[in-house]
């Protein structure tokens, strides 16, 4: 693999296929811990930290894996890392895992890992893997961060729990219920869609002239 | 018996597993352009939830909680999920062709469901008995019914409608889908 290849992997994650704004994968842990920067950035790098390594698992066992049982195999070695993440969070940041909740254990049913297991893991060697594991979950964390500050700023006045807006602002609580989430992500994916489309057009109308 | 009211009451309404909880929201965009599939995936996901519920508890209560492996919860449960998932998509096969042909293509679709794990994780979380726990599993699993029927019949309405283009695909159905939780949010004050 050229480095120059595994950048391309990298990106793929983060921008292209962005799992949040583009390919619309884990939209439940999306949406649920998105109340607080703080939520979303944990969220966001529990999954990283599972996606890298059952990448690697899977990469590494790939071969041995009969093509049948390759689900069941896929689900015990993601709960496997999901039970580790989940132990340590317990112990090191307990108000993080109080504040997660169930979510944190729903890792394992997250879309995104299991997407990413049957279409890359499963076919690649280890090193790709695990580049296209950190690619995913930091684009699933940078989302998931935008999506949540913008939930808190608006919602609560506050940025990973600093107030930010003026004593004056009265905060939008209905952006922080379940109802704002969907319109929050609704409206970002509008905009994110939006930025993609006028990008395109402007690409192509260079091309058009060289 | 007021005890399984309130739970059937809170899990269908005022906690909807969708609406409020935000569990089961893949299927929840996925399926629901059509009111029939909408209905189809309900049925298969209730039928499931009511198993998983029973057997779930069985695990936690005479497996796990003796032994002393709780932390061995989330990959015990997956598993079972997975196993009676395709337990019963072999057996419908076998037993009842006719329900096989209308639920089976959601079937596969429910082990990723989180609104199934989620709901046994929940179950051993308040500590319900076994009567509580399927309660609990199908009222959850109607709740997602009532909310997926309803969200699709809106969206066959909207597809029909002249959308504004940039709102078209996941951006109008996810604020669709905001308002219908503003509206669950009035349940609130229910319990």
């Amino acid at each position: 693999m050229k480095k120059n290849s595994l950048m391309k992997v990298f990106m793929n994650g983060l921008l292209n296929e962005n799992p949040t704004f583009r390919l619309l994968l884990g939209m439940c842990p999306t949406l649920a811990v998105s109340t607080a920067a703080g939520n979303g950035l944990g969220m966001g790098l529990s999954t990283t930290f599972v996606l890298v390594f059952a990448n690697l698992v899977i990469s590494l066992l790939r071969k041995m894996i009969p093509e049948k049982v390759r689900i069941p195999s896929f689900v015990v070695v993601i709960a496997t890392f999901v039970t580790i993440i989940d132990l340590l969070i317990k112990a090191f940041v307990p108000a993080l895992s109080s504040s997660l909740g169930i979510y944190i254990p729903l890792i394992v049913v997250n879309c995104i890992i299991f997407a990413r297991a049957e279409s890359f893991a499963f076919k690649n060697a280890p090193m790709p893997s695990i580049v296209d594991g950190l690619g995913m979950g930091l684009g699933f964390t940078c989302s998931l961060t935008l999506l949540s500050s913008v939930r808190e700023i608006i919602g609560s006045g506050t940025w990973f729990g600093m107030q930010i807006m003026p004593a004056s602002y009265k905060p939008m609580a209905i952006i922080v219920s379940p109802s704002g989430g969907f319109l929050t992500l609704g409206i970002l994916i509008l905009i994110v869609n939006a930025i993609v489309n006028a990008y395109g057009k402007h690409k192509k109308a260079k091309e058009g002239i060289a | 018996m007021s005890n399984i009211m309130l739970i059937v009451i809170g899990s269908v309404l005022v906690n909807n597993y969708v609406m409020s909880q935000f569990l089961g929201i893949c299927p929840f965009l996925g399926v629901s352009k059509k009111v029939e599939t909408a209905v189809g995936m309900g049925m298969a996901v209730t039928f499931v939830m009511g198993l998983a519920a029973l057997f779930t508890y069985f695990i936690q209560a005479y497996v796990l909680v003796p032994l002393k492996l709780e932390y061995m919860q989330t990959i015990a449960f997956i598993l079972v999920i997975a196993v009676l998932v395709q337990i019963v998509e072999i057996a419908l096969k076998k037993i009842s062709p006719a329900l096989y042909q209308a639920l089976g293509v959601y079937l596969p679709l429910i082990t990723t469901n989180c609104a199934v794990l989620g709901m046994a994780l929940l179950n051993a979380r308040e500590g319900y008995n076994l009567v509580e726990s399927v309660v609990n599993g199908v009222a959850s699993a109607l709740g997602f019914t009532l909310s997926i029927v309803l969200f699709a019949s809106i969206r066959e309405r909207l597809a029909s409608s002249n959308m504004p283009k940039w709102m078209d695909g996941f951006p109008g159905a996810l604020i669709t889908a905001g308002l219908m939780a503003l509206a669950f949010q009035g349940f609130s004050g229910l319990i």
